[in-house]
């Protein structure tokens, strides 16, 4: 018998992290308990990227969406909405500015305004199970490609779709593919990369795709492999992404026992195999040249790119290196089409992009929508707008390759071009918002701290370039910067752009350069001893103020016993012993403690 | 937790699960950290001669990654995210916090062996933010004063429970 409603429970990093697996298996117990489990079934399923409001619960084919589900409200939940058919208000999300919860998930405009088309199985299967892949169209479009199209066909239709690469540098896929197949290979041979190496802070669309969806990432390389002439592909995943390898690990195994990898795939002769290789926390590897040296055991210190990749590549094979995000697009450009896929986007970015929401933003979380849609949009509409009633001050896109934009740019289209000539970039597609707390050197120093530590030091601009940037700016955040310094540092970005040999020297100017472009007040401000939004250290100092009704949290949050008072009378801090760590401005309750 | 002696056949075995491909010596890295919580020298000879390349291969892929240590790391380790999204949500805070609280630096040990304290450029869950992994128990939406008594779990001898309620 058919069940009749399936309770989708989000198994992705963020909601397993607040205990989504306790909540399934709170839930399994309560319907067998009341004899319920013949008739509900219970889908564990990957990241639905509203993870901020986790453990998701999502309850099929209504489209109730249930956030923040403890394993206490489970009886509450049974009782009311299964047994009763009255879906419970208090476990609804509420939208910020709405009055009333909003039951149906495509009614939250979070949701409401994606389009799911490298996400399209978010929350609807098990991604532990190939049968949940296949049931919604998986491997259609493999067998579509191997049964009735000729490699050169598919190449022609994914570079008639406009597919471009998603990991970063945007450049075209299917150009990327024919190049490989003209180029020289004296015994054949030719490899496929996957680049799970997702290094930029504050990205999380590969991760997600791969927990959620790891099927789509194997058919699109399948296909890929198919197209270029590849029998060998890898893939190359962070270490710090345990739950992602485990669920492809599994993925791997399946395809395989259902013929869809390995030798003869799908009857038609073609042999094909992923090998995975587990990254070991080095940003650099994220880069072509670098990744591949560490697959073949090596360091990965990226070589200079007078000859591609594509060309020369992995063990000196023509090789094709495509991210995650950008494998997952391919089936379904093979499955409708190139002329439905081109038709989303805008005039050079065609189709849709995945964004990893995160920062000062109302919503966070994971969202897919069609290039071209405006950062305000994504922000605001999507992003619900600024958390804890912040002003807007900066968006920052493409991760430590990227750079800052400011309020006047909030209509921006959001486009490989328009980014680029902003001053940032598009990058694997991390968004993070900052409101008037951040202070833009400070975010500035932590991009350059970031490359400084991550550089590999074959090059010396990067190397010491990068370190000197974040020697300028330290001076700064220390209030110890001059006019001088701000020069200084222009020049050097522009020699570090001009002179590194791979993209992380390349693009690590790019944070420096937009913060000094859009946000230069705040440098000047530094340079007069003032850190507007509060945050450098060297320059700002708590005081308490009569607000304080000598409640004694910040006494006891003290770390250094800075703090004086008796309980129920005004506090003060004794200036020489505060260590500037924001305690007691973290606990107090009532704006008593101030910092200027 | 004392710290495992070296067992060259252990090693030998870990190799061996990889085939002894030069491809694979990340991942026998891997297993050899996960093994004994950090890269012996005696390891590194032994995979050299395993897997048939120069000691200073290994020697350079065991520093060159930051999950590979030289020295022991503590039994439970810490590492505080300070990717973008946590940056901007009180990550260098929440770090300082770590560090009083176990009495030690970034990267350092504690006397006992009990706590390695360490930064990790984003863990990709930035809806979580700020974010603090013990082992692989993930605290999402962490702020200073929640540092005491997440680290409190992990003091007792026996492992701490998963994910106590921490998003209050």
């Amino acid at each position: 018998m058919p069940y009749r409603l399936h309770m989708m429970v989000c198994a992705g990093t963020g909601c397993v992290s607040n205990r989504s697996l306790e909540l399934r298996d709170a839930l399994s117990a309560e319907l067998a308990r009341r004899g319920l489990d013949k008739e509900i079934e219970i889908v564990t399923t990957g990241c639905n990227g509203f993870c901020g409001v986790g453990p998701i619960l999502l309850v099929q084919p209504d489209g109730i969406f249930y956030q923040k589900v403890q394993v206490k409200d489970v009886p509450l939940l049974v009782e009311e909405h299964l047994v009763k058919g009255r879906p419970v208000k208090s476990l609804m999300f509420t939208p910020p500015e709405a009055k009333e919860p909003v039951p149906r998930m495509r009614d939250i405009p979070f949701f409401g305004k994606q389009m799911l088309v490298a996400l399209r199985n978010r929350g609807m299967i098990d991604p532990e199970k190939i049968e949940d892949y296949i049931a919604r169209g998986g491997y259609q479009a493999l067998a579509k490609a191997l049964t009735t199209m000729t490699p050169k066909q598919i190449i022609e239709e994914i570079k008639a779709s406009g597919l471009r690469g998603r990991g970063g540098g945007g450049f075209p896929t299917g150009i990327k593919w024919e190049t490989c197949v003209h180029a020289h290979s004296e015994d054949g041979v030719r490899y496929l990369v996957c680049n799970a190496d997702e290094g930029d802070p504050g990205a999380f669309m590969d991760r997600s795709i791969i927990e959620g969806d790891p099927h789509s990432v194997i058919e699109g390389m399948v296909i890929g492999a198919y197209a270029i002439g590849a029998h060998q592909g890898y893939i190359y995943v962070r270490h710090e992404y345990p739950l992602a390898l485990k669920r492809f690990m599994i993925a791997l195994d399946q395809a395989r026992e259902y013929g869809l990898l390995g030798k003869d795939i799908l009857g038609t002769g073609f042999d094909f195999d992923i090998e995975v290789h587990r990254g070991a926390g080095a940003f650099v590897c994220g880069e072509s040249t670098a990744l591949m040296a560490s697959i073949e055991g090596r360091v990965g210190e990226p070589r200079a790119k007078y000859i591609h990749t594509v060309e020369v590549g992995l063990y000196n094979k023509p090789t094709v290196l495509n991210n995650v995000e950008t494998f997952a697009n391919v089936p379904v450009i093979i499955e409708r089409g190139a002329k439905w896929f081109a038709s989303i986007g805008t005039e050079h970015s065609k189709g849709t992009k995945v964004f990893s929401l995160a920062g000062r933003v109302k919503n966070t979380g994971l969202v897919e929508v069609p290039m071209g849609l405006s950062l305000r949009e994504l922000i605001f509409d999507i992003g619900g707008g600024i958390a804890d009633n912040g002003k807007f001050k900066a968006v920052q896109t493409g991760g430590p390759s990227g750079g800052f934009l400011p309020e006047d740019l909030l209509d921006l289209p959001v486009d490989y071009e328009k980014l680029y000539e902003a001053g940032s970039m598009m990058g694997s597609g991390g968004v993070v918002v900052m409101d008037h707390t951040s202070c833009m050197v400070d975010v500035a120093r932590f991009f350059v701290d970031f490359l400084q530590s991550e550089s590999c030091g074959k090059c010396t601009p990067c190397r010491e370039g990068i370190k000197a940037m974040h020697g300028i700016l330290s001076r700064i955040c220390d209030g110890k910067g001059s006019e001088a310094d701000l020069a200084t540092l222009e020049e050097l970005c522009s020699v570090v752009a001009d002179t590194s040999l791979c993209a992380l020297g390349g693009s690590a100017p790019n944070p420096v350069l937009t913060s000094l472009r859009y946000f230069r007040s705040e440098y000047e401000a530094h340079l007069q001893g003032k850190c507007p939004a509060g945050v450098c250290r060297a320059l700002i100092t708590f005081r308490i103020n009569d607000k304080c009704t000598g409640c004694h949290l910040c006494f006891k949050a003290c770390p250094t016993s800075a703090v004086l008072g008796e309980p129920k009378q005004m506090h003060s801090i004794i200036q020489g012993k505060c260590i500037k760590c924001g305690a007691c401005y973290d606990v107090c309750k009532f704006e008593a403690v101030t910092k200027e | 937790m004392a710290i495992k002696e070296v067992s060259e056949e252990k090693v030998r075995e870990i190799a061996r699960r990889w085939g002894g491909r030069e491809g694979f010596l990340v991942e026998m890295l891997q297993d050899v950290q996960t093994e004994y919580r950090y890269i012996p020298e005696a390891a590194i000879r032994t995979l050299s001669k395993e897997v048939g390349v120069p000691v200073g291969q290994i020697y350079h892929l065991a520093t060159f990654f930051k999950r590979f240590s030289l020295k022991p790391r503590g039994e439970h380790v810490v590492s505080v995210c300070t990717g973008t999204a946590c940056h901007v949500k009180g990550a260098p805070r929440v770090l300082d916090a770590c560090a009083r609280e176990l009495g030690i630096g970034v990267g350092e040990t504690t006397r006992d062996g009990k706590f390695t304290l360490e930064e990790v450029r984003c863990l990709g869950c930035c809806g979580l933010a700020a974010v603090v992994t013990v082992n692989d128990d993930i605290h999402g939406h962490v702020t200073t004063s929640k540092v005491p008594r997440l680290l409190k779990r992990y003091k007792g001898t026996e492992k701490a429970s998963h994910g106590e309620a921490d998003d209050q």
